[in-house]
């Protein structure tokens, strides 16, 4: 049996393969589509625990990512700020990867210099939020916190002692925290939080996760993990969450950076479901040919 | 001498962790041992750092193939820890640190380390990772195939968690009846994703992490009885 | 050059010439960055005007940029930025370039990115250890002399710490044979502290604790709004999976009885089920390597060609 196409589809170059994925990924983004989502259980769970806890609950922010999970993670960084920056909680910032300073930076300068800097109750530095910077020791760090802040780190990323500032007043480790909320790309990260502070501290923790990591962390839910926010969609799925119950200004476009990446997403899932239905049609041809024409 | 000190020290340390976790008196000396942890680990890095030097240099002095790329990246690496250890572009933050020639964070904005970090660290890192997707999708089109029960079964959950993930999955809903009015459609494959994520993704991943976890408990219990000592290297 | 290689490179020149008629038509221009000059120790704005008038040294000193729009009549354009978005911009399409075939490009941003990263980690590790750690402890007044002017006064000094400076400068004799198995010293303290940790830690997060949380009640009941009870048929078919999808799957990890008869029949369920999940770990990959291509190709096309307005 001879069949031209077959032939031409077993010895596809695989750049027409990249180059389908390039468009399936661009389009949207060049014509603007986004994409909402239903929040899922998980992260509707973490979105009511911020919501619940009175106002002025101290919430550990740990950002352990860098700019190869950022696509995911920055977005969820920013909706949690933003939350817990309406509820007015206070926020620790801290983070046990070398590459997560910016990352914490970052986020606080689009989340409270854009937006809780002013008003009629400004977020102030060292008062309702501070930026504990980098932990070195990676997962040994967290132990540290869990029994001390000040033996990982006596000043805080500006160099400030930590006992000038009325944010730390009473807070001696991870167990004055009433929710940590990390936001994790990998080793050292959400496992090791739950490791090394929440499970032995009794702390309740969330995390939003990198999708590759996310099935290590299923196990630990809800039993060990309060709330687990999935990659792109659980960022969107909060962005949403975050839009019906703040909707000004958080229903607008340019706040929501994972919904605008929805789109890309949607199409780009298309064309993988598409190579593999078209792969195993491939096999299942070539089977068929050898089988009929051995 | 060579093998029972560093044996030594790590039971004795390793002991020490685990007593004193259950021990409150003990906890300043497991919060010391922690943060002389950090301290030989930070230093071990600059190890890291001069092995790289002498790799990079030894393939320049022999004019090894590809060369050139080992100066770039002695260039690079050199640019970079002048700039971060000299500050190179921060100002005092406050009237206090205008006095100091070193003060600010090195990881100031606009200043020459977040650049580097901003425009040459952030691209290249990320980028790479991005290649990624061409990779999988190129993967899923020429290896992703059906050829027995196990590979069956890995490419259909694959394919009904790729639906799941986006709001393609409404599409299932279309093959049932209209909702009752004021209630949500029911979708079938966000439940069906939802089901195998909290039965058999969570159920496989634990047992691989109870796995872990013994293996873990067991090497550890090795290297504090002294039995494990591979992590010590050959005789020299 | 055969017809393939014509067909690649005709369509990469005709995507450069569209990008560049394209980004030449937008108002932004192609990755221009504009900042305002800021008061450090205020945070003010300083006008584009006082740049001449205002010359103090002290002024100059304590400047910082924030970025701008172009359209803040405060704006300045920024060389540093700008140059900068161009860079990142070429070193993405030269880690692109890979896609075509390995090329001098991708080799160049490789070895770029090898030298940064460890310049990176070096840099970090330094200012936040050895000296906002270390140096702090060891010589406090120094610290708040020449890098660290918050710290308190009355600091005390820990010479205690000379012990795992000391302890980690031994990793270096690896480097002279000689001495090279006193570097096995800091090696093993590093081992040992790691060892005892997690020995407990995993033991009680992911042994007891997984172990408790597959103890489920194969059959469930719910209350009705009645009062009563009923069977609630999927959770406890959702329990009666968990606990034999574990058990099957820590069969097959159990490697002391040979697979065979019943042990081999449940160990093949425990495969078939770490398949399933494996399948869900494959499409989550996938979902994590798209965002980071969509977050590149943004990056792309609105903040270097600005060619999509967000």
């Amino acid at each position: 049996m001879t069949s031209p196409l077959l032939d031409k589809l077993n010895t596809l170059d695989r750049r027409w393969i990249f180059l389908s994925m390039a468009l399936a990924v661009l389009s949207p983004i060049l014509l603007q589509i986004g994409s909402d989502e239903t929040p899922s259980p998980p992260t509707i769970k973490l979105f009511d625990e911020i919501e619940r806890l009175p106002e002025g609950s101290r919430i550990l922010m740990a950002m352990d990512f860098d700019p190869t999970s950022a696509a995911e993670l920055y977005p969820m960084a920013l909706s949690f700020t933003r939350h817990c920056c309406l509820r007015h909680h206070k926020l620790y910032f801290v983070t046990i990867w070398p590459t997560g300073k910016p990352m914490i930076e970052s986020t606080i300068k689009a989340v409270i210099g854009a937006d809780f800097g002013s008003g009629d109750r400004p977020y102030q530095y060292g008062v309702d939020y501070v930026n504990l910077g980098y932990l070195a020791g990676e997962a040994v760090a967290i132990s540290q916190i869990s029994s001390d802040i000040r033996k990982a780190r006596p000043q805080d990323a500006r160099g400030t002692s930590l006992d000038e500032l009325p944010i730390m007043s009473g807070v001696i480790s991870v167990k004055e925290m009433d929710l940590i909320v990390n936001a994790s790309a990998g080793f050292p990260g959400g496992k090791e939080w739950v490791q090394y502070a929440a499970t032995p501290q009794k702390v309740p923790i969330a995390v939003g996760c990198t999708g590759v990591q996310s099935t290590q962390l299923f196990p630990y839910y809800p039993d060990q993990l309060l709330g687990l926010v999935t990659g792109i969609r659980g960022a969107i799925e909060y962005e949403t969450m975050l839009a019906a119950k703040y909707p000004n200004p958080y229903a607008n476009r340019s706040k929501r950076p994972a919904f605008l990446r929805g789109g890309a997403q949607r199409w780009a899932h298309r064309l993988m479901i598409g190579l593999i239905v078209l792969g195993n049609g491939i096999h299942l041809a070539n089977r068929y040919r050898r089988t009929t024409h051995p | 001498m060579s093998k029972t000190v560093p044996v030594l020290i790590a039971s004795i340390v390793g002991c020490l962790m685990i007593v004193a976790y259950f021990s409150p008196p003990l906890l300043p000396a497991r919060q010391m041992a922690e943060d002389w942890f950090t301290i030989v680990a930070t230093i071990a890095i600059f190890l890291g750092g001069a092995n790289l030097c002498l790799h990079h240099l030894k393939k320049i002095s022999d004019r090894e193939a590809g060369w050139g790329f080992s100066a770039v990246t002695l260039i690079s690496f050199a640019i970079t820890i002048a700039v971060g250890l000299l500050k190179i572009g921060v100002v005092p933050e406050s009237e206090q640190q205008i006095k100091l020639a070193w003060s600010g964070p090195f990881q100031q904005e606009g200043s020459g380390f977040w650049w580097i970090y901003q425009y040459l660290f952030s691209p290249i890192v990320s980028t790479m990772f991005a290649l990624l997707a061409f990779y999988v999708a190129s993967a899923a089109f020429r290896a992703f195939r059906a050829k027995n029960l196990e590979a069956i079964l890995l490419l259909i959950t694959a394919l009904i968690v790729l639906v799941g993930q986006t709001r393609d999955r409404e599409i299932t809903s279309l093959f049932l009846p209209p909702p009752a009015e004021g209630t949500p459609p029911y979708v079938p494959i966000a439940d069906l994703t939802e089901f195998i994520r909290k039965t058999f993704v969570t159920a496989g991943q634990r047992a691989i992490m109870i796995g872990i976890a013994l293996g873990v408990v067991a090497t550890s219990l090795r290297i504090l009885l002294g039995l494990d000592r591979s992590y010590l290297g050959g005789d020299e | 050059m055969n017809r393939e290689t014509r067909f690649w490179t005709v369509l990469f020149l005709g995507g450069c010439l569209l990008l560049a008629f394209q980004s030449l038509r937008t108002e932004r221009g192609v990755g221009q960055q504009f900042v305002v000059r800021v008061d450090a120790t205020t945070g003010k704005i300083i006008p584009p005007a006082a740049d001449a008038s205002d010359n103090s040294a002290a002024a100059v000193k304590t400047v910082i940029y924030e970025p701008a729009s172009k359209d803040d009549p405060e704006a300045i354009w920024s060389f540093s930025r700008t140059s900068g978005i161009w860079i990142a911009a070429l070193l993405t399409l030269c880690v692109f370039s890979y896609l075509y075939r390995d090329n001098v490009c991708y080799k160049l941003a490789e070895s770029i990115i090898v030298g940064v990263s460890a310049g990176y980690w070096i840099v970090t590790y330094y200012w936040e250890v050895l000296i906002a750690k270390v140096l702090l402890r060891l010589s406090p007044e120094l610290a708040r002399y020449a890098f660290l002017p918050d710290t308190p006064a009355d600091a005390k000094a820990d010479y205690l710490c000379i012990i795992p400076v000391v302890l980690g400068c031994m990793v270096f004799c690896r480097l002279i044979p000689k001495i090279a198995w006193m570097g096995r010293w800091p090696l093993a303290f590093v081992v040992g502290t790691t060892a005892g940790l997690k020995l407990i830690l995993f033991l009680n997060a992911d042994f007891v604790r997984q172990i408790r949380s597959t103890i489920l009640p194969l059959v469930v009941f719910s209350a009705t709004a009645s009062g009563g009870s009923e069977l609630d048929w999927k959770q406890s078919i959702q329990n009666i999976v968990i606990v034999i999808s574990v058990l099957s799957c820590v069969t097959y990890f159990y490697f002391s009885v040979e697979h065979k008869g019943i042990v081999g029949r449940i160990s093949r369920v425990g495969i078939w089920v770490l398949m399933i999940s494996f399948g869900a770990s494959f499409a989550l990959t996938v979902m994590g390597r798209i965002t980071l291509l969509t977050m590149r190709l943004q990056f792309l096309f609105d903040d270097w060609l600005g060619l999509v307005r967000i």
